[in-house]
């Protein structure tokens, strides 16, 4: 490089192409390194503003901040119990039902669709991630909370009331329709494309040759998916389901819409409850002092368990992508 | 003989052979779940878009576009501040985040191969492409709004290019890698240093793909909420030309008026809700079509 330098600065050659300066090239690969650099600030920014933010609510309450659940704002007492047990509830209730739909929806991708409609299922799917969150909230609150209510809550609550345990769990006290079940099932259809898309990458990477190897015995395509294809992606797909999990778990306006928005702790999953997003939605701009210090704090429990969630999902999904 | 090949012809379905009865009902119960659950997402997805036609279509009007948010109780008004606010912050946030995104996505690519660091550097971007948006918001909180004592566009449009720079530094490293690397090396031949390589081969290579990045992580922050409530917040008047102060916004908007009880700003949630989500989908759609397009 300095040769090639050299010859075009020296007097003899007519100057007629530019001469790249070596200043252009230091300038350029500091800048994409320290733009790479940023990337690892902004995270553990975020991670140092949420620990420093939440300081205090963690120094006045210690552990009995995660374990109390009493939010009074009055008395200036603040528990996170209630929103984390939300939070985690409803990020079940969508794995639970997300999970089966999202397979479903790749294993039929996959394997049964007819070319022709692969491609505008595929484009329906990723668009469901494409519509905004608060959009997701809208269609939960002003479509899907008011049949649900009429038609789910309503008659499920007459039948299950005084029965042991399922009476507890499924009875609604206000057949609102809001709810830690609405905001759990709201959830399941913003992770479904995700988990989907993934799995159905994962699907198509495996090697034709297995597939067609057991159907050379007599399998059956359920034979094939169950015995063949599932085990093959199987780390995989528990990364995917994994990164959905991380979604729904910090997932805020869909749920700030449907979740009730309560700050007490009920054991059905019909009944109004909140989750630490939803919280921290709801009382962030209205909050002085403590109180915002508890609601930075309640963002400091989110960040380490999403952080978790998501450094799990991606060791997974990457551990496969290698072979 | 006889007995043996006319066995298969007398069974009722005779593609099937002689399969027993449960592997045949466990293949037959595994396609119509499986199909069925694709036709639930499908539904579902178009009972959004379709109850956002039905209810959005009325309040669609001139005055959406013209006239400025209405004050509790007065009759009318329109979107224009939200609608003009959001293209600021959006483009505010996209301005931020593309220089950065495109260098880091670069350096990923081109310098950092095999090293350490980028492996460690890509991981943690991989973590904030699907780290909580409203963390950020919070974040964003903390360092710009909080110590200058106010909300501004400035504070949202960095918590917008905090959400984008993940989805550019992605994008933009994986098209990168797209390129073959005698593109490289023919430039390198003819005495290009690395930085005029990268910039005028390798990039113009790779510009389409880029420019999708650009687009997929403009569709992901035009609609995000969560980051501007703590940020952007929202007002219902023009705001400040130096976006000190709450700058309107639709998404705020839109959650603030859907559950109001004005039946005006219930009537622009709706139409505000239409106008966003097919943008968005508009956007997501065309970026698609760029890149079946460059392959």
């Amino acid at each position: 490089m300095t040769a090639v330098t050299d010859m075009t600065s020296a007097p003899s050659a007519p100057a007629i192409r530019k001469t790249p300066k070596a200043t252009f090239d230091f300038v350029f690969r500091n800048a994409s390194f320290l733009a790479a650099l940023l990337v690892l600030v902004l995270l553990a920014g975020i991670m140092v503003s949420m620990v420093i933010g939440g300081w205090p609510a963690f120094r006045e309450f210690g552990f009995g901040f995660i374990t109390s659940s009493v939010w009074d704002t009055q008395n200036e007492q603040y528990g996170a119990w209630p929103a984390i047990v939300g939070t985690l509830a409803t990020a079940m209730i969508a794995l639970v039902i997300g999970v089966p739909l999202s397979l479903g929806i790749a294993i039929y991708l996959t394997q049964l669709a007819p070319p022709w409609f692969k491609g505008p299922v595929s484009t329906a799917i990723e668009l469901l991630a494409a519509v905004p969150s608060i959009i997701y909230g809208m269609w939960g609150l002003f479509v899907f909370v008011p049949l649900f209510a009429q038609y789910v809550q309503v008659p499920l609550s007459n039948i299950v009331e005084g029965m042991p345990l399922i009476g507890t769990v499924l009875y609604a006290r206000s057949p609102s329709g809001l709810g830690i079940f609405t905001a759990g099932m709201i959830l399941a259809f913003m992770i479904i494309p995700f988990i989907a898309s993934i799995t159905r990458d994962m699907l198509e990477q495996i090697p034709s040759v297995l597939r067609e190897s057991a159907y050379g015995i007599g399998a059956t395509t359920w034979e094939v998916v169950r015995h063949v294809l599932v085990p093959q992606a199987g780390v995989a797909i528990i990364g995917a389901i994994m990164l959905g999990l991380g979604r729904a778990l910090g997932e805020t306006m869909a749920v700030t819409f449907v979740v009730g928005n309560a700050n007490r702790l009920s054991a059905s999953i019909l009944d109004p409850g909140s989750t630490i997003a939803s919280r921290i939605a709801n009382e962030f701009n209205e909050a002085m002092g403590l109180q915002l210090n508890a609601l930075i704090a309640l963002g400091c429990i989110l960040f380490f368990v999403t952080f978790i969630v998501l450094v799990i999902a991606r060791l997974l999904v990457s551990r496969v992508k290698r072979y | 003989m006889t007995m043996t090949s006319q066995t298969p012809r007398e069974l009722p379905h005779a593609e099937w052979g002689r399969v027993r009865q449960s592997r045949r009902t466990a293949d037959r119960a595994m396609k119509i779940i499986t199909t069925g659950f694709t036709f639930i997402a499908i539904f579902v997805l178009f009972w959004i878009l379709g109850m956002l036609v039905v209810k959005g279509i009325g309040g669609l009007s001139a005055a959406t576009f013209t006239a400025v948010t209405p004050g509790p109780g007065s009759e009318g008004g329109g979107l224009a501040n939200a609608i003009v606010g959001s293209f600021v912050l959006t483009f505010l946030g996209i301005a931020i985040a593309t220089p950065i995104g495109v260098l880091a996505g670069t350096w990923l690519a081109e310098y950092g191969r095999g090293k350490q660091l980028a492996n460690l550097i890509r991981f943690i971007n991989d973590i904030l492409l699907s780290a909580p948006s409203i963390l950020i918001g919070l974040f964003v909180y903390v360092i710009l709004v909080e110590p200058f004592r106010g909300y501004s566009g400035w504070a949202g449009g960095v918590a917008l290019g905090i959400i984008a720079i993940p989805v550019i530094v992605r994008t933009t490293e994986d098209m990168l890698n797209l390129v073959p690397a005698p593109l490289r090396e023919a430039g390198a031949a003819l005495g290009a240093p690395p930085s005029v390589v990268t910039t005028a081969v390798t990039w113009r290579a790779a510009k389409a793909g880029m420019v999708t990045g650009i687009l997929l992580a403009l569709a992901r922050i035009a609609g995000e909420t969560a980051p501007l409530l703590f940020t952007a917040l929202n007002n219902n008047f023009w705001f400040s030309p130096t976006l000190v102060g709450g700058v309107s916004n639709l998404p705020v908007t839109i959650y603030q008026f859907a559950s109001a009880p004005y039946e005006n700003w219930q009537q622009l949630a709706w139409a505000g809700s239409l106008i966003i989500t097919m943008s968005i989908l508009l956007l997501s759609v065309a970026a698609r079509r760029i890149v079946r397009g460059s392959k």
